[in-house]
């Protein structure tokens, strides 16, 4: 009887040496992810380094922002995410439930989806000439934090009915075809065990546009962010609605190109505090996700 | 004798594709009757109109009559929740929530009532009794607070017939109810299906031609959409009337 040896021939041994190749390239590739993220980091806390504290939190601009902390900005930004976020998350996962639980397959729907992935696509510039149109002179609100806060709001909601049909999505069929065939209407399943199995990715996608409505500069520019505001106290509630606000974003943008002679260190340290906000809740929502998830078993 | 079941002229079509052609079929009441077929002949199209939840499955067109205790179900005044409640499903894969045992059972009772009507020891007599009646009271009269997806799936598939009883259902649909099941599991469900015969219409859909001789006592044959036969299991599988169905059941296509 012939006998085979089983051993590498040239051939195998080239594809070998491609597959080794191939594999160490895209390692390095996702390595590389890391890189830029480390060295922001690492750049903006060594430049920062001298003006970081607790006091640099806490204190106004000062000195024709030429000294003092980021307080106002910080507070403003807190209001205008907080509140653009109370009016986007409700619409847009109501929305999103309404798309994914509710609505057939029609040319009505269609055009819904399709208007989400448009207005996820248009540059928050445009945005912001939008909120300027609408909220500031049409709906004659005025440049206020409610006309920021509603711009931010726009700009947000389709990633958020986006995410939370997603989060949706992904429970399982027979969940539901378990309820119908109880009896249960659709809003019963949805209450009874389409939501408490989403939860957690719903509100990971929400609390993912915490950061993105912290960092934008350009929508909240035109609509209710100012170069300088004065607080009249030390408090949470400083600020109005229909008042016009610091913002982070906007005071690092201000310090570094439209004010001389700021120390160095200032806008390091603004846009240390504005990436430490991002990076909490981006750990926040991942904990979170985790936490949830490790309730969850099926 | 009682049906329980009539369908006149039933006609389906899933977008363009024709699903059910021209069913006419009279089902009786207290007995199991076996739905017999090849993939995609329309078996499970068929058990799915009797409750409507084909509905939730997209483009569905529906045409003729469906009368379950003499009421026509496609008549505007039939609400799907109340059908639902009288014509309950058991599915292919074991579907229980991931919640308790208990809620599991609760659960059709609670979407159906008030809150306030509901009191913890009525609600602790039906989970008995409904466990005792899919045999699964023994097993699991100590774990009710056991999450219901880290079952065996032989339990699984028990619960999820059990989580239907509180609602006294009428009829009790199988979709191949034991395809997941090993042999002792599916042979536990089969001895439950017998032991709940005498008081639900049951209907099973089985690719299993050996199950539906086991368990059924009227079995229906169909291919591409239409009923081919329909006839008491012993005589259908004996003495088939039409070569189609003689050509079935000894395996020469399906």
């Amino acid at each position: 009887m012939e006998s085979i040896t089983f051993t590498e021939t040239p051939f195998v041994r080239k594809k070998k040496r491609t597959e080794a190749l191939a594999k160490l390239i895209f390692f390095l590739m996702a390595l590389s992810m890391i890189i830029p993220l480390v060295m922001i980091i690492a750049y903006l806390v060594v430049q920062a380094w001298p003006i970081l504290s607790i006091d640099f939190l806490l204190e106004n601009p000062a000195n024709r922002m030429r000294a003092g902390g980021v307080w106002a900005p910080l507070l403003g930004t807190i209001y205008l995410v907080v509140i653009s976020l109370l009016v986007s998350a409700p619409i847009g996962v109501l929305a999103a439930v309404y798309l994914n639980e509710y609505a057939t397959d029609n040319w009505f729907t269609r055009i819904i989806n399709l208007a989400v992935v448009n207005l996820a696509g248009v540059p928050s510039i445009v945005h912001a000439l939008f909120g300027l149109g609408a909220f500031v002179l049409f709906a004659g609100i005025g440049r206020s934090i409610l006309a920021a806060s509603l711009t931010l709001a726009i700009m947000t909601l389709p990633v958020i009915i986006a995410s939370t049909k997603e989060a949706l999505a992904s429970v399982p069929m027979p969940f539901r075809t378990a309820c119908w065939n109880v009896g249960a209407t659709r809003w019963q399943t949805i209450r009874t065990i389409v939501l408490p199995n989403s939860i957690s990715g719903i509100l990971t996608g929400i609390i993912l546009q915490v950061s993105r409505a912290a960092g934008e500069t350009a929508p909240i520019m035109f609509t209710g962010a100012v170069f300088f505001k004065a607080l009249k106290d030390d408090g949470l509630f400083a600020y109005n609605l229909l008042d016009q606000c610091m913002a982070l974003s906007m005071h690092l943008f201000t310090i570094s190109t439209q004010v001389p002679d700021v120390p160095h260190a200032l806008p390091y340290g603004t846009a240390v505090v504005l990436m430490a906000i991002v990076l909490l809740t981006n750990g926040l929502s991942i904990a979170f996700r985790v936490y949830l998830r490790s309730r969850k078993r099926w | 004798m009682n049906y329980s079941i009539e369908t006149r002229h039933l006609n389906l079509w899933y977008g363009n594709f024709q699903a059910l052609i021209d069913v006419s079929v009279n089902i009786k009441d207290r007995l199991i009757t076996g739905l017999i077929g090849p993939s995609g002949c329309g078996k499970t199209t068929l058990l799915r109109t009797f409750n409507r939840i084909n509905e939730r499955y997209g483009n569905v067109t529906t045409k003729g009559e469906i009368k379950i205790f003499g009421k026509n179900i496609y008549d505007n005044d039939v609400s799907l929740p109340e059908l639902r409640k009288s014509v309950g499903m058991v599915f292919q894969r074991p579907n229980p929530l991931p919640i308790s045992v208990y809620e599991n059972i609760v659960l059709g009772m609670k979407l159906h009532q008030q809150r306030s009507s509901l009191k913890k020891s009525g609600l602790d007599e039906v989970v008995e009794q409904s466990l005792r009646e899919v045999f699964l009271w023994d097993d699991l009269k100590d774990h009710l607070k056991k999450k219901a997806t880290s079952l065996q799936l032989e339990q699984q598939q028990k619960l999820c017939i059990a989580r239907l009883l509180p609602l006294k259902p009428r009829v009790i649909l199988m979709d191949e109810p034991c395809s997941a099941l090993d042999v002792e599991g599916t042979r536990a469900v089969e001895d439950m299906m017998l032991s709940l015969r005498e008081r639900y219409t049951i209907i099973i859909v089985t690719h299993n031609m050996a199950q539906a001789r086991r368990v059924s006592d009227e079995c229906i044959f169909m291919l591409l959409g239409e009923i081919i036969e329909h006839n008491d299991t012993d005589d259908l599988f004996l003495n088939p009337r039409n070569p189609k169905t003689a050509d079935y059941i000894e395996g020469r296509y399906g």
